[in-house]
């Protein structure tokens, strides 16, 4: 009997082609739209997740708002200026007093640095003077001649570790370890390569270049206003909150800086920013499936139109079956199968829609297809199917037979 | 010999219809017993309360009045599934409009009473092919009801109501749609039918038909007006003497 209903379902989705297609189209267009928007959502998700690790995940980046003694104070309610100078990172440093802080390396910005070689000459999209332990809490390796080391930093060694685009704008294919570059006119020595890290989605964080900070302020910057950021590595990723109140602690007992004013420092938790950007895109995500998912509802809605017509159209028929016996049940079955079998073919194609959808680029964002839209679209609409379906079924199933009977 | 229960038992039936205002008595107190066997014509002009009649022996509607006893089982007791199930067990229908289903392959139409009834499909195609053949189409089991003609439909539908086997066949006004030849051959097979043993409860407007019955039942204004035995007589010999 489950077969014989199921080919009776058929018989009657078939029996009006156009119809039955315009009503599958809907539910499609309901999961597809359900499978590539999440999918949309997942892959920006995906992408900024990517973004922010790309930065290193358990660091923090403390900027100092502005160097005390530089230009004309301003009247009015002043935030406190410090200068973040030695002192405050052999302090970040110190285990004692901050024991959730692996390293802490001041960074000096060189803005605008024009590099030169035989001729060649490039302006370096970011280059900073640090110490030994930059390059591990910026998540950047070496995969060419060596890394800073303490030492380069004691004695104030004129060497540079060059990223790989600044690298090949410099020296072509050629090799560049070893080699003597200008940087604003000063030479430094290639000692080492950064490893490919790729964008960061508004950055080539291969154009970049890293000299010992003692060297940079020698000869490029000077040591005056301290350091505008320091970059910080937490022990673990858990361990960052707790490394960021030992830096506010830190910095503001050295500068005596009262905990209710505001500080003249900021710190910035890569970890939180994480979890904020994941909370973000994943209320975009929810929205974006929403939206899809009022499609969908949309499309059941055709559906109970559809059956609505049908079971009209059909008066007679159900008069005639009941008049030769059939159950209730069985024009209840045979009606919402019919409605379900209409879900499940929109649903099948709405899946192969969304799967075919997700490979294109939408919005500038490569759609990941998240698992669970895929069961949970295609549960939905199934049930809608059964939802939509039940009331003209239990319609078609109440008609008195003599009624239906009647019916022209 | 244990006696079987008559095949219909109505007695005092009444069936009031409100319309609108005005409240139209249909049927206004109706007895018929209806013996195994039987073949009766129920005879009425339109409006007489004949369909109402048909209908409430049909199990399609019930009385507002009265007691209805089918093959010995009071039918005014049962619910709408066991409604459901008495007429499929006991009661095969052939309709005026033949009412096939339409899109839908003759056997696969003389199978529907059995599949509704659970019978397993190869005994349903089986007892529907043999159904088919004793109204002389066996070669037309694969056609739709489109590609049939008017006469041949209506035999489809004596077949799908034949093949549960029945208690009662009831007919309302089966040739009212046919033309002369192919109301001869219903009548024709309804009288072979008869002639197994079948009851047959046949509703018509047209004297012509009624004559093949062998009882016929005149119906007036809600009220039996004439009960009476006849001899069958074949329905060309009847139209060609006119």
């Amino acid at each position: 009997m489950k077969l014989d209903s199921l080919r009776i379902a058929l018989r009657g989705i078939t029996a009006n082609r156009l119809r039955s297609s315009l009503t599958v189209l809907g539910i499609l267009i309901g999961v597809g739209a359900v499978i590539v928007l999440v999918a949309v959502g997942n892959g920006s998700s995906i992408a900024v997740q990517q973004r922010i690790e790309s930065l290193g995940t358990n660091t923090l980046l403390i900027n100092n708002r502005g160097r005390a003694g530089g230009g004309a104070q301003r009247t009015g309610t002043q935030t406190s200026l410090i200068q973040i100078d030695n002192g405050d990172i052999a302090a970040l440093n110190d285990k004692t007093q901050a024991p959730d802080i692996t390293s802490a390396s001041p960074i000096v910005p060189v803005n605008g640095a024009t590099a030169t070689f035989n001729g060649a000459t490039t302006t370096v999209g970011q280059f900073v003077g640090s110490d030994a332990n930059y390059l591990t809490a910026s998540a950047r390796k070496v995969d060419a001649g060596r890394a800073l080391t303490t030492d380069d930093i004691t004695n104030h060694n004129r060497v540079v570790v060059l990223g790989r685009t600044t690298a090949a704008n410099l020296f072509g294919t050629a090799d560049a370890l070893g080699q003597s570059i200008q940087i604003n006119g000063v030479s430094f020595q290639v000692v080492g390569l950064q490893a490919t890290k790729g964008s960061n989605g508004t950055q080539d964080l291969d154009d970049f270049a890293v000299a010992p900070y003692t060297a940079v302020q020698d000869t490029l910057t000077g040591a005056a206003g301290g350091y505008p950021q320091v970059i910080v590595q937490a022990r673990t990723v858990a361990a960052e909150n707790d490394a960021q109140a030992e830096i506010v602690t830190i910095l503001d007992s050295r500068h005596h800086l009262s905990a209710t004013a505001t500080t003249p420092f900021t710190v910035l938790n890569q970890g939180s920013l994480l979890q904020t950007s994941q909370d973000t895109t994943q209320t975009f995500t929810v929205l974006l499936g929403a939206v899809a998912a009022i499609s969908l509802l949309v499309g059941g809605i055709g559906v109970m139109n559809i059956m609505l017509v049908t079971v009209t159209e059909r008066t007679r028929e159900i008069g005639i079956r009941k008049a030769i016996g059939a159950p209730r049940s069985a024009v209840l079955g045979q009606f919402i199968t019919e409605a379900v079998v209409l879900t499940i073919i929109g649903g099948l194609a709405g899946i192969a829609a969304g799967l075919i959808g997700s490979h294109f680029k939408i919005a500038g964002v490569t759609p990941v297809i998240a698992g669970y839209s895929i069961p949970l679209a295609f549960g939905v609409a199934v049930a809608v199917g059964l939802f939509f379906g039940i009331y003209p079924a239990n319609r078609a199933a109440s008609l008195r037979p003599i009624d239906a009977l009647r019916h022209e | 010999m244990v006696a079987h229960p008559p095949v219909i038992d109505l007695r005092r039936i009444v069936k009031t219809y409100a319309s609108g205002e005005a409240e139209v008595h249909a049927l206004r107190g109706v007895n018929v017993r209806i013996e195994r066997g039987d073949f009766v014509a129920i005879m009425g002009a339109s409006g007489s309360g004949k369909s109402t009649l048909m209908n409430i022996i049909g199990c399609l509607d019930v009385p507002t009045w009265g007691r209805y006893h089918l093959d010995g089982v009071d039918v005014r007791r049962l619910d709408d599934r066991q409604l459901a199930m008495v007429r499929n067990r006991k009661l095969g229908f052939v309709f005026q409009s033949f009412n096939l289903i339409p899109r839908t392959s003759a056997l696969a139409n003389v199978e529907l009473p059995l599949a509704y009834r659970g019978v397993k499909r190869k005994e349903r195609t089986e007892r529907a092919l043999a159904a088919l053949d004793s109204v002389g189409l066996a070669d037309r089991a694969g056609h739709l009801p489109t590609e049939l003609s008017g006469g041949q439909q209506q035999r489809v539908a004596v077949a799908r109501a034949l093949v549960t086997h029945p208690s009662l066949v009831l007919a309302d006004e089966p040739t009212g749609n046919l033309d002369t030849a192919a109301t001869r051959d219903i009548l024709d097979l309804f009288h072979r039918v008869h002639a197994e043993g079948r009851t047959i409860v046949l509703i018509t407007h047209e004297p012509e038909v009624a004559h093949a019955a062998a009882r016929v039942v005149r119906v007036s204004d809600g009220l039996i007006m004439s009960d009476e035995r006849q001899t069958p007589r074949r329905f060309d010999t009847y139209s060609t003497a006119v």
